[in-house]
């Protein structure tokens, strides 16, 4: 297990190369998600109170 | 005679409205992420686990699987940019603008991987963190095309002069594509030649071209799922006013 993570000795280059990948793709996957709740709870809250100015 | 609503054009259109999209790319958004976690899993398995060490490089060769598909969705991407830039502006269609605005932020992560991972590749392999040689180079100038393209989207306040000037700029930065794959046949370079993208057998052993395939197939669908979010955001964006949002909106929250 720890020959896994010592990489052959290349640990400082491999597992940086890996982290920054996954930090990479994860946030770059996440951020259109976050924007689009994001965006709905704007417009959820502006129709709220648009309805309560002019309740029905 | 009036026009059947019900018709196989008629249908066709409404598929690509706004609303169908939408829709659309939120059912298959689910299954995509759960394909590119399967693909990455099992590729990382194949790859950091399964497959043996390099007899040269040793464990550092890892970096392949990550380098080599960041480096060859940044190509993919770019292609995408330019394709949809060309129909953009031929066929003047409103999703072609929206792929092509919401690709180049994406591609230029992947570039930035790219180079990257390359550069904690090189520095134990050729003792050098970054040399000016023609791939390294011409993907470097890969990254400030992204940029460049993001940049001058921006700049202008029209949206649709601003598509169009982008356009054109990802069109002409298209021959730097072939620039970067042939750079390693045409120049002298330290960054090795082709070893699967090219009119041979693959000159790379079995056991690891297939975690690389893998990983080039996680990747391929991580960009199908991020465009797949930002195409909804942009929709979101652009149909702000309108009343099937509206209905969205108030339904979401009744």
């Amino acid at each position: 297990m720890s020959e896994f993570f010592q990489m052959g000795g290349y640990a400082i280059y491999v597992w940086p190369a890996y982290l920054v990948t996954a930090v990479a793709l994860v946030v770059t996957l996440v951020a259109p998600l976050h924007r689009r709740a994001r965006i709905i709870r704007e417009l959820s809250a502006i129709a709220a109170q648009q309805n309560n100015q002019h309740p029905k | 005679m009036s026009k059947n609503p019900d018709t196989w054009l008629a249908r066709f259109h409404r598929l690509g409205s706004p609303p169908s999209i939408y829709l659309l790319a939120g059912a298959l958004l689910p299954y995509t992420v759960i394909i590119c976690g399967a693909l990455f899993a099992a590729g990382l398995y194949w790859g950091l686990v399964l497959a043996p060490a390099d007899y040269q490089q040793g464990e550092s060769y890892r970096i392949i699987y990550i380098h080599v598909p960041s480096a060859w969705m940044s190509m993919l991407v770019y292609s995408v940019l330019a394709g949809a830039s060309a129909i953009s502006l031929i066929w003047r269609m409103k999703l072609a603008e929206a792929v092509a605005r919401a690709s180049a932020p994406v591609g230029a992560v992947y570039t930035f991987l790219a180079l990257a991972t390359g550069s904690l590749w090189g520095k134990p392999m050729w003792g050098a963190w970054w040399v000016w040689d023609a791939r390294l180079t011409s993907e470097l100038i890969l990254l400030f095309l992204y940029l460049g393209y993001m940049a001058l989207v921006a700049a202008i306040d029209d949206r649709r002069t601003a598509s169009r000037a982008g356009a054109v700029l990802a069109i002409v930065g298209i021959v730097n594509l072939p620039i970067i794959h042939f750079s390693v046949e045409w120049w002298n370079t330290l960054h090795q030649g082709p070893t699967v993208t090219k009119f041979d057998q693959p000159s790379i052993a079995l056991s690891m071209l297939i975690p690389l395939l893998l990983m080039a197939g996680a990747f391929k669908f991580h960009y199908l799922c991020v465009m797949l979010a930002r195409v909804r955001v942009e929709i979101l964006e652009s149909e702000r006013r309108t009343t099937w949002v509206n209905a969205l909106v108030t339904q979401r929250s009744s």
